[in-house]
């Protein structure tokens, strides 16, 4: 997938093209310099940007989290070192790596993460294959499946909290008009079920997305192995498995890692569908809930700073990976 | 009938139930949500999968509140001023990490891809401090600085890998001429990049618009919150009593835009996907 735009190595820059011919060698050199002087020029405002509101907010996160800071007043704060991660006080553990809650939430957000983000790759290469076809109408259906991720996350929610409605939700009235339940279910208060109520929200939603990006690939993928498949009478499942899918695996794999990312950090979608409970609660719920509602920014930042090395962990498995891809094919 | 002709017959009809299946999917939620905001009262509480009558009354209400109306507006001013931002940081940037080969680029390019991913919680109480420090507290301009978090890197990857594609050719010309390095972006690019600019001015906003952890955490009044925060606070008198009616009319009126624009230039909104994503 990524030849299809230059690798960063080989993209051609003015100025230090090698091609520049030798009587006009000195000439490219003043203007790379000047190009130089620019480049830093234009790139200087963007990342004290970034440093104002990454940067800076991270280191400061990482500090509170060895402080006992409060929301109401947090400029004032002591130092209580790794009070809010682990202590050992009076034969009790406390800290967040001691918290049930806090382990009950990475196990939610694991759970959430691998389950949709699967359920969204399988459905999204469905509804991808189906687009590939020719047919009439494909612009309509390409269309709709964009709706899903256009809807604010928010709206989804709620259209979805409506939808799953434990006495007038129509989910609940379709199910018992085709005899599959028999009493209304509580999808978003019931234990068992509001991960998997998330869950489908979250499919819904990000599954388009899933779907586009898949597409794309397929659409890059030379016809002419297919045509050898068919003159040969393999059949389409054997070519899919043999063929498709492995040469859209690394176009794949760079989705489901974005998703991943994303999905790990999730919010939005189960703060308001299932608002604080604990059956669901991920990561980013829980530390939210530390620093807003219970003002212990101290420990809340200390979570908030767990989950930044969580992601930071799987970014750095994806950029080695990718460097590793990338530099398999130059 | 010979078998062949049967299994023909079979797979058409098979695939025009996974089409409806794939329609279904993605298009009834929302339908459903535009049914039931035009219903009202008691009309609410009997399942319909058909509109049957259309009552406006749920829009003039959500309409009717100040707050949700100011609401509207900080969202509009918000997502605006987050993508002119974006812009005018990220297609300089984009130009200096597109066009001009520089020891560090990498490094840079490196340092926008780790802040795409910055879960925003890690940054909240930092953030907080910050912004506090500003006395932007309770303020929508909050909601501008910290957006850019998120807008700022994919803006600079996406126009990057588009300023990457245009030929060198043009550079050159311009360079011949004397012209300065931010007169080759503004004369020579940016005409180019309407397409590019378009397409990612287009993702920023949708982001801009959905964003709902800052908006919740930075505001604290209602005519200060932008519609998602608005949406999900609508409360009625307990959790059994949402006004639904109100909640669907409101989440209408915020999505309709969005899906206008969307269909509009969905090919533009793929090929920025597609672009951001594939671009490891």
């Amino acid at each position: 997938m990524t030849h299809s735009t230059p690798a960063p190595a080989e993209t051609e820059a003015l100025g230090t093209s090698p091609t520049a011919s030798s009587p006009a060698r000195r000439r490219p050199s003043r203007v790379h310099r000047q190009r130089l002087r620019a480049a830093w020029l234009f790139l200087i405002p963007m990342l004290l940007v970034l440093a104002a509101v990454a940067g800076w907010p991270l280191l400061r996160t990482i500090w509170f989290s060895f402080t006992d800071a409060s929301f109401a007043s947090i400029s004032e704060y002591n130092w209580v070192g790794l009070e809010n991660y682990l202590v050992y006080d009076d034969g009790m553990w406390f800290g967040v790596l001691a918290d049930p809650a806090w382990w009950q939430s990475v196990w939610n957000t694991l759970f959430f993460t691998v389950v949709s983000v699967g359920l969204e790759t399988v459905l999204g290469l469905i509804i991808a294959l189906t687009l590939n076809a020719q047919f009439r109408g494909r612009g309509l259906i390409r269309a709709a499946t964009l709706i899903p991720w256009a809807v604010p996350t928010i709206v989804s929610a709620k259209m979805w909290g409506w939808m799953l409605h434990d006495q007038f939700g129509i989910i609940n009235d379709l199910l018992m008009t085709l005899g599959i339940i028999a009493e209304p279910l509580n999808w978003t208060a019931n234990a068992d079920l509001s991960m998997w109520a998330v869950i489908m929200v979250d499919v819904w939603k990000t599954t388009p997305f899933m779907a586009l990006l898949t597409l794309a690939a397929l659409q890059m993928l030379p016809s002419d192995c297919y045509e050898a498949a068919k003159v040969d009478g393999i059949h389409p499942v054997k070519v899919f498995f043999r063929v498709t899918l492995p040469l859209i695996t690394p176009a794949l794999m760079v989705a489901i890692i974005f998703r991943v990312l994303d999905a790990l950090r999730v919010f939005d979608v189960i703060y308001v569908l299932t608002s604080n409970s604990e059956d669901t609660m991920s990561m980013s719920v829980y530390a939210r809930q530390q620093l807003v509602q219970f003002q212990d920014v101290g420990y809340g930042s200390a979570a908030s700073t767990v989950l930044f090395l969580i992601i930071a962990l799987a970014t750095i498995t994806y950029l080695y990976l990718g460097r590793k891809q990338i530099g398999g094919e130059a | 009938m010979n078998s062949r002709l049967l299994k023909r017959i079979a797979g058409k009809i098979g695939f025009t139930i996974l089409l409806v299946a794939i329609l279904l999917f993605t298009v009834f939620p929302f339908y459903y949500a535009i049914l039931t905001s035009f219903k009202s009262g008691s009309e609410l509480f009997t399942v319909e999968y058909w509109i049957s009558s259309v009552d406006f009354a749920n829009y003039a209400a959500v309409l009717g509140q100040g707050s949700f109306v100011k609401s509207i507006w900080n969202s509009v001013l918000v997502s605006f001023a987050t993508v002119l931002i974006a812009m005018g940081f990220g297609l300089t940037a984009a130009y200096a990490l597109g066009r001009v080969q520089f020891r560090g680029r990498s490094a840079v390019l490196m340092i926008v891809l780790a802040v795409s991913m910055f879960p925003q919680v890690a940054v909240l109480s930092g953030l907080f401090e910050v912004i506090r420090a500003m006395n932007l507290y309770n303020d929508p301009l909050a909601l501008i600085f910290s957006y850019t978090i998120f807008t700022l890197p994919f803006t600079v990857w996406i126009l990057t890998t588009f300023m990457r594609q245009l030929p060198k050719e043009l550079e050159e010309a311009a360079i011949v001429d004397g012209a300065s390095p931010l007169t080759t972006l503004f004369k020579v690019f940016v005409p180019l990049m309407w397409p590019a600019m378009a397409t990612t001015g287009l993702l920023a906003f949708i982001a801009a618009w959905n964003e709902f952890l800052f908006a919740l955490t930075f505001t604290l009044t209602d005519d200060q919150r932008t519609v998602p925060v608005a949406i999900a606070l609508i409360t009625g008198g307990s959790q059994h009593e949402l006004p639904w009616g109100n909640l669907m009319a409101a989440s209408v009126i915020v999505t309709v835009p969005l899906v206008v624009l969307v269909l509009i230039f969905q090919r533009r909104i793929v090929s920025g996907l597609t672009a951001g994503a594939v671009k490891g």
